[in-house]
């Protein structure tokens, strides 16, 4: 059997409590186990047959990073992203498992699509887990539920209409209900259609001198009212996708005191990006929900900071220069984000609004709790999912380096603090870099 | 001497002295369009693309004779339809207008900020003849030509810009502009009208159409566009010409010699009435004849003599 060590490295690892310098053995694609690096009296006889050792020396080791919301295109999109290139730039950005949302062509919404997402990764994939996000409603229509127990067993990890918000808060009831026999979370993607209308970036000062439609923080802040009292009249499990106002924080918060089964997840664009970004009209700038204002940014970190925020979350979001090449109001709405999201998370670290703790917590010990799955932690038994990081290195955002297919990222030309140098999945080097 | 920058796109981006320098060259320029031959050789083996995305009478044709004035070769496309319908990129459009070497680039787009994409991926000259509900530069300096005419300054007038200022990149630009060279404006419409921070380009807002009015020196009229009923922002035209509107009764807080400027079309008995828009305090046709010396005013400056940053 292969064995691994990884040497020396500073482990993190919140769900335990760990921050030193360790030894770790993997065997069997399992931590097999941990030893204080100093005290440590193994023999690690390098060049040993079945022996592979990764010197960790000053590098970050870190529980895998996972990330509970990306879009692989794939089927449907593939000139946008394809699994292959989609889990690729995963595990360039230090991800060891993803969950993709279902807002495909055609829309996972069945047992047949999600088993093609998942044969598709594991014959074309970077090695990076991913787990399928199954539709609420069958074509993401919002007319009714899709089978949930066929989608749990095909694979599906969560269910979400994410994209399109769901309408009826009737069914929205219904899907937080009879998702609880199958222990399947409801991802909302929360946003009031009507009060949103045809904007494009959001609604205030910055808007009103660019002469851009807005969308106001009460689009957003009216559902995640709506979901949190249906997550309160049935006891289901909800968790709120890309938070990106203050009234949300506050919503969430309020609700997290009074016991609901809430979680929810802020994208790094969000906790590091105001809406001033759009001065320019530069189309990667544009997602929905908008980027906010300041005061939106600090809610959304301190609401990281206490774990009201318990998960950062990409929303990778591919597309090509036809859908963002375009005039502002025209152009799709979101970017490209697993490659980046550690580094800006990182560089939060360096400013000092998390600690180097939480943002491992917040982007792997948290989305594994999220969605009930043996992960995000290194920990004995666990499996050997883990990413190494050098936090001393910098790196800059350039297209032709992008695993993604898409290059629609605001940070292009941009230099970033903390390179992804090893990912690692069930003990094998998926990425080096 | 050119101004030191490859494009007009925004009011907002020019400081006092440049606003100066094109009023004083437009003012230079309106004595050509008087002449019996009305050219000037200045800009010839100059091209100058219209490219016009929204329809538009009376702006694209003052920049086409202001361009045939200068002795520029104009070219007119209109595109009825999004490139995006084609296919074709914003850039793929950009990149193959370039191809053709113009000089300059008119351009007009429903979307906000599309001039200044345009901009940054051609060589070429790029002016911006109203994007979205963003800004309209041309119309703003030719409404700050023609208050100029008749007042003899900008500074320390009370300009009232009523309407629909949400939607409106004249009121936006006129804003900027005004305000830039010392006047006082307060901006008035209906609460469903005034967005967000708009104090924060510079002037007043009020939803009280009769406090706006008071002392003005100047009153803009902005077109109210009917489809607006349906976004509920006004529930009907009768209420919002009773409210909004502007007639004999509501010029009465007004100074006496107020004058009254649209950026036309008028919608008459709705914005304003007919009384008002023919009355003698309407300058509403000396701006259409400033329109074409602004614009030939632009042109110079972008495109004629040498840029004031150029190696010689």
């Amino acid at each position: 059997m292969n064995r691994l060590v990884i040497k020396g490295g500073r482990l993190v690892d919140p769900a335990s409590g760990v921050d030193g310098i360790y030894n770790i053995y993997i065997m069997g694609g399992r931590i097999a186990s941990i030893k204080k690096a100093d005290t440590d009296t193994s023999e690690i006889i390098p060049g040993s047959p079945g022996l592979d050792i990764i010197d960790a020396e000053n590098l970050l080791v870190i529980p895998g990073l996972i990330d509970l919301h990306t879009h692989l295109r794939e089927p449907g999109y593939e000139y946008k992203e394809t699994i292959q290139s989609g889990t690729r730039a995963a595990a360039a950005g230090g991800f060891t498992t993803i969950l993709c949302m279902a807002n495909t062509r055609p829309v996972n919404d069945s047992e047949s699509v999600t088993s093609y997402i998942k044969k598709k990764a594991a014959e074309e994939g970077s090695g990076v887990n991913v787990l399928p996000i199954g539709a609420l409603s069958p074509g993401q229509k919002g007319e009714r539920l899709t089978e949930i127990g066929e989608l749990k067993a095909a694979g599906c990890a969560a269910i979400s209409d994410d994209g399109v918000p769901v309408e009826d808060p009737g069914l929205m009831r219904r899907a937080l209900e009879y998702s609880k026999a199958f222990k399947m979370p409801v991802i909302s993607h929360a946003e009031d259609a009507h009060l949103a209308g045809s904007g494009v970036m959001n609604e205030g000062v910055v808007a009103t001198r660019l002469g851009l439609k807005g969308i106001p923080n009460a689009a957003e802040d009216m559902i995640v009212a709506r979901d949190i009292s249906l997550a309160e009249l049935t006891g289901g499990r909800l968790h709120i996708a890309h938070v990106s106002t203050k009234g949300a924080v506050e919503l969430i918060r309020a609700a997290k005191k009074r016991g609901v089964n809430v979680t929810a997840e802020a994208t790094p664009h969000h906790l590091t990006l105001t809406d001033e970004a759009v001065i320019g009209y530069d189309t990667n700038t544009k997602m929905n929900p908008p980027l906010r204002s300041m005061e939106d940014v600090e809610a959304l970190r301190a609401g990281l900071k206490d774990g009201t925020i318990d998960c950062v979350a990409t929303d990778h979001a591919p597309h090509s220069t036809i859908e963002k090449d375009v005039e502002f109001d025209k152009a799709s709405n979101g970017i490209i984000g697993l490659e980046t999201a550690f580094s800006l998370i990182y560089g939060l670290v360096e400013e000092g609004v998390l600690t180097l703790s939480e943002a491992v917590k917040a982007m792997s010990t948290n989305p594994a709790k999220a969605i009930g799955i043996d992960k995000g932690s290194l920990r004995v038994g666990f499996p050997a999912d883990i990413t190494i990081i050098d936090l001393n290195r910098s790196w800059t955002v350039e297209a032709s380096r992008l695993k993604s297919k898409s290059k629609n990222s605001p940070w292009l030309g941009k230099t970033l603090k903390g390179v992804v140098v090893n990912t690692i999945v069930g003990g094998n080097v998926i990425y080096k870099a | 001497m050119r101004l030191k920058r490859k494009d007009i796109l925004g009011i907002e981006d020019l400081t006092p002295d440049e606003l100066e320098r094109i009023l004083a060259t437009a003012e230079s320029f309106k004595e050509v369009s008087a002449r019996e031959i009305k050219k000037v050789p200045t800009l010839r083996g100059k091209t100058v693309i219209n490219l016009f995305y929204e329809p538009s009478t009376r702006t694209r044709t003052s920049f086409e004779i202001a361009a045939k004035r200068m002795s520029a070769d104009a070219v007119n496309i209109s595109v009825s339809t999004s490139s995006v319908v084609k296919g074709e990129t914003l850039k793929d459009t950009a990149k193959n207008l370039e191809a053709m070497r113009p000089d300059c680039i008119v351009v007009r787009h429903s979307s906000s900020g599309t001039p200044h994409m345009l901009a940054k991926y051609v060589g070429c000259s790029v002016i911006n003849a109203g994007d979205g509900a963003h800004e309209h530069p041309s119309q703003a300096l030719l409404d700050m030509l023609t208050v100029k005419e008749k007042k003899g300054r900008i500074e320390g007038l009370k300009v009232a810009i009523i309407g629909d200022i949400t939607h409106s990149r004249v009121a936006r630009s006129n804003i900027y502009g005004f305000t830039k060279l010392g006047a006082e404006v307060t901006v008035a419409g209906p609460p469903t009208m005034l967005p967000p921070g708009i104090e924060n380009l510079g002037c007043k807002a009020t939803s009280d159409v009769e406090a706006a009015l008071k002392g003005a020196d100047v009153i803009m009229m902005l077109r109210i566009q009917l489809e607006r009923q349906k976004e509920s922002l006004f529930p009907t035209l009768r209420e919002y010409s009773r409210f909004y509107g502007l007639n004999e009764s509501k010029l009465k807080g007004a100074k006496d010699d107020v004058i009254i400027l649209h950026p036309g079309p008028i919608n008459r008995g709705v914005e304003i009435s007919s009384e008002v828009a023919d009355g003698p305090y309407s300058l509403i046709l000396d701006q259409v004849t400033n329109g074409v010396a602004v614009r030939m005013a632009l042109f110079y400056l972008l495109l004629g003599a040498a840029r004031e940053d150029a190696v010689v």
